[in-house]
């Protein structure tokens, strides 16, 4: 029998504390959508994914007020569609107005796979599909993007990483006059993993089934609460396992939430992404946790070290808790979207370069971040190499999401709004990677033995 | 099948009257309650069985909701899965 205090728990933590599933995300396959003529795959692929998704948000909010648990967004990801151009042949752009549509007949608020897979090369449709991305954007509200560049397997398609910077830049002008939202729409990948539910970066993977019911759950205000209640001489030992049990708790509600939304809708459960995903919100940010521990200001000393010590124990929580686990797993740093990174990045706490050794010890990369309006695609191409090598050679998914703030000045505010927040724009190194980004090729896979 | 309603407020006089009769009209069989009135803060944890519910539970926490407005209390109504699945294994 469940106790009173228990019952009380879970009511504060969602009332107070901002638990919620930060999304279902519902991945289908596009692959019998193909056909040789572009407007006939564009029509089938409209049918389908109207037909597979049409109870997914009145199911998500039924399972809302009966479990009174917020499920924040209900989404879907889809087959990369270069795949479909390639069959296809004829302007990208066109998929991605049928997403667009389709998106908003089944009334979600995000749709991802306007994607490539080019870690080791073009095949054809992703060279046409990478190319149309900014226009694309530009013309549709709710279609993500997303580019994976690298593997630890296959190394690093340098010609890649030198189109996306130009991508991310055009995007960004195209939409200056919308806050430069266009960029905050893509998400270039190394080692990007098929079945991530959040946005901008998820896709559903060629070796995923027909259909798939993914949860990405949250709750950095419920850990952060958890720690604040400990006593200040507590060990670290005692902190980590204080996360470890907060993020059982949180993953449990994901499982619940998931297990109950594939069985209404009749779609196969797939993974439960155990994240800690921030929003703007006050006492809902991943810095405020790392300050909760014990450092002055996120970016600062040890902060690397907190991180590590946070990812790892909300993996070892979730992953007793839940029978499938998957996705992206791990403590997200999107600077816009977390009111104590805005601050640290405001009071000069936090750099670019910190971010990027955060990095390499969290869930995915460098997200969210507004940098400079005038930065150069060959700049922009570097960051992303450098990104993806730390993904490269500690063998796990790295990311980047920038967004160049065209025509705002250093020192000033991009505002996305909602759950994007907004974000100070953070200076990046004036010296270039032109010469080196101009080079192409790609980067050899690593060697995955003497580790050092 | 159970729920789980809980009530926070200002102490006024037919608090409990008021949330059981709503339940009583959708059927929702009241099994065990415990409230406390702290200073003068009213809580209270009340289960109630849903089998026999003639709404969805959705529905009677739309109600319930209305009733919490209307009288100025905070009242959430909750499928009892929520709470086994987060502190049992």
């Amino acid at each position: 029998m469940i106790n009173n205090s228990e019952i009380l728990e879970t009511i504060r933590m969602i009332q107070d504390e901002h638990l919620d599933v930060r999304t279902i995300t519902m991945g289908i396959s596009l692959l019998d959508c193909a056909h040789t003529e572009i407007e006939t795959s564009c029509e089938r692929i409209y049918e389908k994914i109207c037909r597979r998704a049409e109870r997914l948000v009145p199911v998500g909010e039924e399972i809302e007020r009966e479990y009174g648990i917020p499920i924040i967004n209900k989404r879907l990801s889809v087959t990369p569609i270069a795949m479909l151009a390639g069959v296809s042949g004829g302007d990208p752009a066109l998929y991605a107005a049928a997403l667009d549509r389709a998106a908003e007949t089944v009334g979600v608020n995000f749709i991802g796979g306007y994607s490539a897979l080019v870690q080791k090369g073009f095949a054809a449709g992703d060279r046409e599909l990478i190319e149309s991305i900014p226009r694309a954007l530009e013309g549709t509200k709710r279609v993500c993007s997303s580019v994976n560049i690298g593997s630890t397997r296959a190394g690093i398609n340098m010609d890649a990483a030198a189109l996306m910077g130009r991508v991310i830049r055009e995007a960004a002008e195209r939409t200056a006059d919308d806050h430069c939202f266009g960029a905050a729409k893509i998400v270039v990948f190394c080692n990007a993993v098929d079945d991530n539910p959040f946005m901008a970066g998820a896709f559903h993977g060629v070796g995923e089934g027909d259909c798939k019911l993914n949860v990405g759950v949250s709750g950095p205000g419920v850990v952060r609460a958890a720690l604040s209640a400990m006593p200040a001489e507590a060990d670290l030992t005692a902190v980590a396992e204080t996360i470890k049990k907060t993020a059982f708790k949180v993953t449990r509600m994901g499982q619940l939430v998931g297990t109950e939304a594939s069985r209404r809708l009749d779609v196969p459960m797939g993974i439960v992404d155990l994240s800690l995903a921030p929003t703007p919100a006050v006492g809902d940010s991943v810095a405020h946790i790392l300050e909760e521990i014990g450092l002055e200001r996120c970016g600062g000393p040890g902060t690397t070290a907190a991180l590590a010590m946070l990812n790892d124990a909300v993996k070892k929580g979730g992953v007793m808790a839940s029978s499938r686990v998957g996705g992206l797993s791990g403590a997200f740093i999107p600077v816009s979207e977390d009111a104590g990174m805005i601050d640290a990045a405001r009071c000069g706490a936090l750099c670019v370069e910190k971010l990027e050794a955060m990095t390499a010890v969290c869930s995915v990369g460098l997200d969210m971040i507004v940098i400079p309006g005038d930065t150069p695609a060959a700049t922009i191409s570097g960051i992303i190499a450098d990104e993806a090598a730390i993904g490269m050679i500690n063998s796990k998914t790295t990311a980047v999401r920038v967004i160049p703030a065209i025509g705002i000045p250093e020192g000033e505010e991009l505002e996305f709004g909602g759950l994007f927040g907004s974000g100070p724009v953070m200076p990046v190194s004036r010296f270039s990677p032109a010469v080196m980004v101009a080079r192409g090729g790609q980067i050899p896979a690593p060697i995955q033995s003497l580790r050092n | 099948m159970r729920a789980v309603i809980s009530v926070v407020g200002h102490d006024t006089v037919g608090i409990l009257a008021k949330v059981s009769s709503e339940c009583a009209r959708y059927q929702a069989n009241v099994v065990e309650v415990s409230q406390s009135v702290l200073q003068d803060m009213f809580a209270m944890i009340m289960i109630v069985e849903i089998s026999a519910l003639t709404c969805p539970l959705s529905q009677l926490a739309d109600a319930m909701e209305k009733l919490g407005k209307k009288e100025n209390l905070v009242i959430h109504v909750m499928h009892e899965d929520i709470f086994q699945s987060m502190h049992r294994i």
